[in-house]
Order: C-alpha cells, then sequence, then structure tokens
C-alpha cells in the first residue's frame, strides 16, 4: 500500500543535507551576472536614457533598454493560453508604472562590474502624477496605463480610461427583491490588504544555449510550460527552440506563478551567446514582484425569522497594482470559493471592479481571492447570527451547503470565464464543525472567559471551501516507462514546489501498479522531458495531475498483463503485488521485464495518459481559535489554532497536514501582522524580513490539524486537493473570536494590537 | 583581493577575498551551495553555519574575520544531518527544504548550547530560522521527537 501513507518526500534527503538542488546552486560558475535598473518613481515617462558611460564600464556585456528590446505587450500571469490576464506588459518600457519596475537590465562578468555599471545609467523622467489610492483610481484624473496601451485575449471588463484593468458581474435571482422580503439585514465594507509571499528563495532564472543552439532557461517557477509559451510568443520565437526546467525551488505560494525574471536572462543569453543568471535580492522580491491583491469588500445578507438566508451580495474593488495579472480570476474567485458554501439563498449577487494603481503588482497567491471573500463572508455571516440572536455555528449548519447538493455559482462562475455546474459528492462540513467545536471546547468558551481584568479569552468560528483545478482548463499528463529490474520512471509536468506532489503523484502510480513508492522514480517540469501540465496553482496537483497518473499506471498495467499473457502464453492472467498469475503459472514483475528487454519478446512499454478535470471538487474546513486579548494594550494572543479538513482521502496524511498547518500561519499572518506598506509616494516601507512581519516561531500558539473521512469519487483514490483551503478562514475566525470578546467587528487585515486598542477605546 | 585560509569543516582553503566578501558568499563560490542565501539581512537563517561551534548567518560576517576560525556547513556533518533530518522527513517538514540546512545547523548548535530543552526554550533558541511552508508546528514535533522532549 502506497496511498494514505507517511512515505517520506522522494526528494527530502537531498534537500535537508543541502545538496545543490536550487536555481542558483545548478547555475554555471561563469555566467554573466544580470542585475535590473529600477524606477525611482511610481509613475514616470522615461524620456532620456544613456546608456554609454556604463557600458565602458570593463565587464559589462550587455546593456537592455526599452529600446533594444522586442516591443511587444504580454502578461506575466502564469495562465493557460488565452489568458483571461491583460497583456499590458512590456519587457522593457518607456512608462515606469511602480516604484519597482524595470527600466534598464545590465549583464556583466561579475556582481561589482554590474552594480558599478547601473550607477553610470543616466535616466531622465517625466514624473507623472501617481495613482496610488485604490479607492479612488476610477475617478482619478491620471491614468496608470495609456488607453491605448494594452490588449485583451477576450472581453473581461477592461477600460483603461478608468483605471479598470477588469470587471465582472452576475446574479442569480433577484437580491433587492429578496432583501425587501427579509425579516432581518446586514450589510458593511471589510477590507484586506496586500501581503507578500516572502518564500524563502528568492526568484531566480539563468539561461545557457545548448548544443544544438536552443534557449535553456531553468528558472524558479511554477509553471515551467506557461513560461516556455510566454516566452516563444513574446520574444518570437519557436517553441521547440526553448526549453525550461524548473530544479527544486525554495517555495512559491503562488508567487512563482509568473514571469519575473526569465525575459531577461533569455535575451541576455540570446544576444551574449554567453549563459547567465538573474537571482533577486529579497528587496526585489518584496518591492519588484507581487503581492496579493487588496481588497474593499461589500457584503449585505438578508434573513428570515426562521434563520435561513435570504440573499447574499458581495460587492468588490480590487487593487492589482501597476498591471493586471490574475485581475479578473482572483475577482472571481473571491465570489466563486466562497459563496456556493451557502447554497440555500434564493438570490446570489456577485460584481466588482479591478483597478491599476502605481504600485507593485498583484498576482497570484495561495487561496487568491478565497481567502479575502471568506474574510468578508463568514465575518458577515456571524454578524448575522448576532443580529437574529442565533448561535452562529447553528446558523451556519441551517444554511451551508451538504453533500448530493450543487450551488448555480458552479455553473455560472468560472475563472475568468462561464463556470461549469456540479453535483458536490464530497462534503464533511458537519463532521468538520463538530470535531473543531469539541477540540476548541466551544461550549465551555464561547463567547469568552474573563481572565482578568484586563485580559479576556475568546473564540471564534468560520468554515471553508476551495476547488481542485480548473474544470476543462487545466490539464495534467504523466508518462510510465517500464525499466529491466521491474521498476519504472514516472515523468510528469507537475511543479513539485516543495509540497511533496513528486512524492504523492508516485504514490498513485505505486498504488495501481502494487509495487513500493521506491520502484516509481519520478522527474518532473522539465519541458523538453516531460510531458504537458499547466504547473502549480489552482489546488490542481493532487487532482487533475494526479489522475493523469492514476490513468497512464492503469495503462501500463494493462500493458503489463498483455505482455505477460504473452510470454505465460495464456489467455488469462491475474495480478498481485509484483506477480502476474495464471493457474499453475507464474512470472514475477521483475522477471517479465528482463523478458522484455533481454527475452523473446522485447519490448519497452511505455504509457501515457492525460486529464482535465470535468468538475471541481471543494475541499471543505472548519477552523476555530481561542484568543487572548489584553484590553489595556490591545495584543492579541493566538493561544490555539484548531482545523478539522475534508480533502477527500489523504494521499500522504503528513504532507497534507503540513499542507494545511503551514497555510494557517500563513493566512494568521495576514490576519495580525503582514503588509506590504507604502509611503506617500507609492515606496514600499517594509521590504526586508526585518520589518514586514513575517511569523515566526514565537508568534502563534499550537495548531492542532486533522482530517475527517470523506472519499471523492472523481478523484484519484478518493482525494480532493488541500493545498490552499488551509489559508482561508484565519481572518474571519480571529475577527470573529475578537468580536466575541469585546463587541467590536474588526473589518480591516491586518488586525494589529493598535486597532484593537483604538477599538476598545472609541 | 586577499589570499587567506580559510578552515571548513576541517579542511584547509586557500581563497582569493576582496575586504567587502561576504562568508556566504565565498562559501557558495566554493561550492558550499548547502548555504543558502535568502534575505541579505541575517534575519531569515538559511545562511547558517557554525563559527568555532556558535550559529551564526554567514551572510552577515565578511569572509576575512572567518580567518582563524572553524568554519562548519552541513555538508561537514553528513552523519549527524541525516539523523536529525530522519526526524524531519518522518514529519513531512522537509517542504521546500530551502531553509532546512541552515534550520539543521541552528539544531546542532542548539544541542552545544542548551543542557535542558523545553518546549519554550527550543522555539526561543530556533527563532531566528524562518520556514514559511509549514508553520512551524511540525517542525516543533519532529525537533521534540529528535531531542525526546515530551
Amino acid at each position: 500500500m502506497s496511498v494514505n501513507q507517511n512515505i517520506p518526500k522522494v526528494d527530502g534527503l537531498g534537500l535537508i543535507t543541502g545538496k545543490p538542488a536550487y536555481t542558483d546552486d545548478l547555475a554555471p560558475k561563469d555566467a554573466l551576472i544580470v542585475k535590473v535598473l529600477r524606477s525611482p518613481y511610481a509613475n514616470a515617462k522615461i524620456k532620456c536614457i544613456n546608456t554609454e558611460k556604463a557600458l565602458k564600464v570593463k565587464g559589462i556585456s550587455l546593456i537592455l533598454t526599452h529600446k533594444n528590446v522586442p516591443d511587444t505587450v504580454y502578461t506575466r500571469a502564469g495562465q493557460g493560453s488565452p489568458e483571461p490576464s491583460p497583456y499590458d506588459k512590456k519587457i522593457l518600457d518607456e512608462y515606469v508604472r511602480y516604484i519597482g519596475d524595470e527600466v534598464a537590465v545590465v549583464a556583466g562578468i561579475n556582481k561589482s562590474v554590474v552594480e558599478k555599471a547601473l550607477k553610470k545609467i543616466k535616466v531622465e523622467y517625466e514624473v507623472l502624477e501617481p495613482v496610488l489610492d485604490y479607492e479612488k483610481a476610477i475617478e482619478n484624473h491620471s491614468k496608470v496605463h495609456d488607453p491605448d496601451h494594452g490588449i485583451v485575449m477576450f472581453d473581461i471588463g477592461r477600460d483603461a480610461t478608468k483605471n479598470i484593468a477588469a470587471s465582472y458581474a452576475m446574479e442569480i435571482g433577484n437580491v433587492e427583491e429578496e432583501f425587501q422580503k427579509s425579516d432581518y439585514y446586514y450589510e458593511d465594507v471589510y477590507y484586506t490588504q496586500a501581503q507578500a509571499h516572502i518564500m524563502s528563495e528568492p526568484h531566480a532564472a539563468y539561461a545557457y544555449l545548448d548544443l544544438q543552439d536552443r534557449l535553456n532557461v531553468v528558472t524558479s517557477t511554477q509553471t515551467p510550460f506557461h513560461v516556455r509559451r510566454i516566452l516563444g510568443k513574446t520574444l518570437d520565437i519557436p517553441l521547440s527552440k526553448i526549453r525550461v526546467f524548473k530544479p527544486r525551488i525554495g517555495g512559491g505560494y503562488g508567487g512563482k506563478q509568473f514571469i519575473h525574471g526569465e525575459f531577461f536572462v533569455s535575451l541576455v543569453t540570446l544576444q551574449t551567446k554567453k549563459s547567465c543568471k538573474l537571482i533577486y535580492t529579497r528587496k526585489e522580491v518584496f518591492q519588484a514582484t507581487n503581492t496579493r491583491h487588496p481588497m474593499r469588500i461589500k457584503m449585505r445578507i438578508g434573513t428570515m425569522a426562521d434563520g435561513m438566508m435570504n440573499a447574499i451580495e458581495m460587492k468588490i474593488l480590487s487593487n492589482t497594482g501597476a498591471y493586471g495579472e490574475h485581475s479578473l480570476t482572483v475577482l472571481m474567485v473571491a465570489g466563486s470559493k466562497s459563496l456556493p458554501l451557502y447554497n440555500k439563498v434564493k438570490a446570489v449577487k456577485f460584481s466588482g471592479d479591478v483597478v491599476y494603481t502605481n504600485t507593485t503588482p498583484a498576482g497570484a497567491f495561495r487561496g487568491y481571492g478565497a481567502i479575502q471573500g471568506n474574510f468578508a463572508l463568514e465575518s458577515a455571516v456571524t454578524e448575522m447570527a448576532n443580529i437574529i440572536d442565533m448561535d452562529p455555528i447553528e446558523f451556519r449548519r441551517k444554511n451551508m451547503i451538504k453533500e448530493n447538493e450543487t450551488s448555480k455559482i458552479f455553473e455560472v462562475m468560472g475563472e475568468g470565464t462561464e463556470g461549469t455546474a456540479q453535483m458536490i459528492e464530497s462534503c464533511k462540513l458537519e463532521e468538520c464543525i463538530q470535531v473543531v467545536k469539541e477540540k476548541i471546547k466551544w461550549n465551555e468558551k464561547y463567547p469568552f472567559v474573563e481572565v482578568d481584568e484586563k485580559t479576556v479569552r475568546s473564540v471564534g468560528l468560520a468554515i471553508a471551501m476551495q476547488g481542485s483545478g480548473i474544470p476543462y482548463i487545466d490539464m495534467g499528463s504523466a508518462v510510465l516507462k517500464l525499466n529491466d529490474d521491474g521498476f519504472f520512471n514516472l515523468q510528469v509536468g507537475a511543479t513539485d514546489l516543495g509540497t511533496g506532489s513528486d512524492t504523492v503523484l508516485a504514490q498513485i502510480a505505486a498504488e495501481v501498479l502494487e509495487v513500493s513508492t521506491d520502484k516509481i522514480i519520478v522527474y518532473s517540469s522539465d519541458t523538453d522531458q516531460t510531458p504537458y501540465d499547466v504547473g502549480a496553482y489552482a489546488s490542481s496537483t493532487t487532482y487533475v495531475s494526479g489522475n493523469s497518473v492514476y490513468l497512464t499506471a492503469r495503462e501500463m498495467l494493462k500493458a503489463l498483463k498483455e505482455r505477460a499473457k504473452q510470454v505465460l502464453k495464456v489467455d488469462e492472467i491475474s495480478y498481485k503485488k509484483g506477480v502476474f498469475t495464471s493457474d499453475d503459472q507464474s512470472i514475477t514483475l521483475v522477471e517479465l521485464s528482463n523478458e522484455l528487454f533481454y527475452g523473446e519478446n522485447m519490448k519497452q512499454l511505455v504509457t501515457s495518459e492525460s486529464y482535465y478535470g470535468k468538475k471541481s471538487p471543494p475541499p471543505y474546513m472548519a477552523c476555530a481559535c481561542e484568543v487572548e486579548i489584553n484590553k489595556e494594550t490591545g495584543v492579541l494572543k493566538v493561544l490555539e489554532c484548531v482545523a478539522s479538513v475534508d480533502c477527500g482521502v489523504t494521499l500522504n496524511p503528513n504532507l497534507a497536514k503540513i499542507q494545511v498547518e503551514g497555510a494557517l500561519v500563513q493566512g494568521l499572518g495576514m490576519t495580525l501582522t503582514e503588509q506590504a506598506n507604502r509611503g506617500p509616494k507609492g515606496q514600499l516601507y517594509n521590504n526586508t524580513f526585518l520589518n514586514y512581519g513575517g511569523p515566526t516561531k514565537m508568534d502563534f500558539g499550537k495548531l492542532d490539524v486533522s482530517f475527517v473521512d470523506s472519499y471523492e469519487p472523481s478523484g484519484p483514490f478518493g482525494a480532493k486537493s488541500v493545498g490552499e483551503i488551509g489559508i482561508d478562514t484565519p481572518p474571519a475566525v480571529i475577527s470573529n473570536a475578537i468580536k466575541n470578546a469585546i463587541g467590536v467587528r474588526m473589518k480591516e487585515l491586518p488586525i494589529t494590537p493598535e486597532k484593537i486598542w483604538r477599538a476598545i477605546n472609541k | 583581493m586577499t589570499a587567506i585560509t580559510l578552515n571548513i569543516n576541517d579542511t584547509d582553503y586557500e581563497v582569493m577575498v576582496d575586504g567587502g566578501d561576504m562568508l556566504v558568499d565565498t562559501l557558495r563560490a566554493l561550492g558550499f551551495t548547502s548555504v543558502k542565501k535568502g534575505c541579505d539581512t541575517g534575519s531569515c537563517g538559511v545562511c547558517s553555519i557554525l563559527l568555532d561551534g556558535k550559529v551564526i548567518p554567514s551572510c552577515s560576517l565578511f569572509t576575512m574575520k572567518a580567518r582563524e576560525h572553524k568554519i562548519l556547513t552541513i555538508d561537514g556533518i553528513e552523519e549527524k544531518a541525516r539523523e536529525i533530518g530522519h526526524f524531519l522527513l518522518e514529519e513531512g517538514v522537509d517542504q521546500c527544504g530551502f531553509c532546512t540546512p541552515g534550520l539543521i545547523m541552528s539544531i546542532v548548535a542548539m544541542e552545544n548550547d542548551l543542557k535542558v530543552y523545553t518546549e519554550e526554550s527550543i522555539k526561543h533558541y530556533l527563532v531566528g530560522n524562518l520556514c514559511r511552508c509549514t508553520g512551524y508546528e511540525g517542525q516543533l514535533r519532529s525537533i521534540k521527537k529528535y531531542l525526546e522532549v515530551s
């Protein structure tokens, strides 16, 4: 048995002992060093750029500016084609749109000459008025993008004249009518902030030309196949001339679902014919990659006296920063991965605009949209329960989705396009709630316990859902090859970003083939050597790529049985744990493989299948926290965070647990400590680990994560996704707990001690 | 450029360095890529090494200052790294792995420094080793198992 076992990560020992594994470890020693000159202004036009003196610095090989790179617009978002993100970025542009935007790229023999040359580039800017307040972006007379700049692949509601990157609206039923009929009504506005990914490994890429003069790009990416396509399309190079490879990567969480340095290393290598590398500094990672989309979310809920919700409306203003990567999809997910939780409403409305501002672009980040939507929805639902004086858990139980039910939203809303209708075949929300309620000792602690005059403890709870890939868009594929001695190579395009997906996919193949996991040698994420996969995003790898591995292994088993029949000269055969049997004859997998390589029946067995989702079964979870608030200082301590998750069958329970634990702490960080703070000119104030506020071992209390028994019929061995869901609940859970403690609703993230103190002392 | 001798993992290396070179860059250039670079401000712990048995961020020490000290990277304690690593693997907290060699170096230093382990003292000692993947809880479980702390 491989599935549902705690198999250690196949690459774990190598990583732990520090073997060369990441992009910068593998880059050629003589690679040219590439660095980027970045804009000091949030909005400016480059009037003149002079590289003459910089080029004279000894050891400088090349300087790129907007004058000597292809003048093509594209999107850096790593998404399927055609992308729902606007093509509004140029490799280098005569306009710079945020502090950190690329102005020039310098390549030279070492760091010091490159840094010297960077200082000698003379740039004259025409400084323009920046758009910094996203709530005032639409009516702002200043524009982030010229109306003629940028194109869209299909209508996403973009209107550059109003600084709108994308917009969307849908309504099922008539919410205004239902609000009129409702006995109780609630509305309020919630705010979420820009959060940084702070993955351990800064973004990195290197490039070289291989023996066939092809461009090879090795990059810390979540989406190698999208990188190849976007590079080829934008640079006008046939895809056959490009190879993209992802080695091990030091964390991504969505931050590497995005083109960063790949264009610059490609152009330098293509022009100089030399290998080169670009490793971002931490400051660059903070200010010049991307953040989570800050959002303003207006919630309206109408409820009948019996506690049934009648209608929900969610209206969003989202800030995409300088460029529109993932603008439409993050917006839509805020609704589509939260609102179906309450599927019994008679009407539901969702709408929003995504606006450009002259700040660091927003992009993909684990739980994108969902965490923002969940904060607003699960806070608002709790407020509504308070209004009708019903226990918030009972209120949820009455209204939430259950197994063998559906929501019209699945059909209406997808990611950038229409959705896909689906029946929920696995949903253990009820059980999840029961588990966390008991573990947190809800009945003893709700709503609060006074510890002493200045200290109060309280509990809060929220539920969440996610998806498992994007139906009819995300595709994964696998190739299995039999070797002599009876072991297999599994090649997958899927992208393991540290989650352990290589291991989980090997487990799936091993389970089907009834061999131990170490007989499956995985190789992944190489556009030359592995079949296509969209990459690691949208909680798709276990479900989508996993299904492709499952199908591929089934085909391999079929092929093996056919060959075993031939070798044994029989018509019927059975297989169990490495042995093929027919009546009194048998042959082991090892013997069969050797026979196929060296016997009379020579044949290399290779099978391949691909898979795309026809649905996106949501994992579900409930989460509760106990917090302690010092009413004199506003300091909040998270004492315990309990989560119970339904992600179908956990293929590797340990790895699944770490996915949830890691996500919970990222969510708690967003709730309490993390924020990309900007100054009056748009400059990022906290762009180091010292002052950003990323969680350390000392910041939060105990985590208690468990899984409920569940089986998803459409998933590989009953599995659904688990990568993102864990991040969704903390903001609402903590906000709900604070409300229970001090009677004030915190509506703006992060919830700092200062904000709590102000709320108490209002 | 100045020629100096560095003692790394009990072997002497002759290296040419500039006054401003940081130890992490020198080590990586010598092939010790187990020492990672993460934050540029001495605050994430992925470049942790031992200098005479004390854990330091190698991004914050001039290479020149490492002369006449004993530098230990994870490559010098393969056996020990595997032993500790086994506990991390069993808990699934190796994850992206980028911070793990640095964490192990800090655990080794902690074993030199602390006589008694409690959950609090472990957390406090290892607070400088940041990890974004695991949420720390699983790391703590595995370290407690390794140190046999209940």
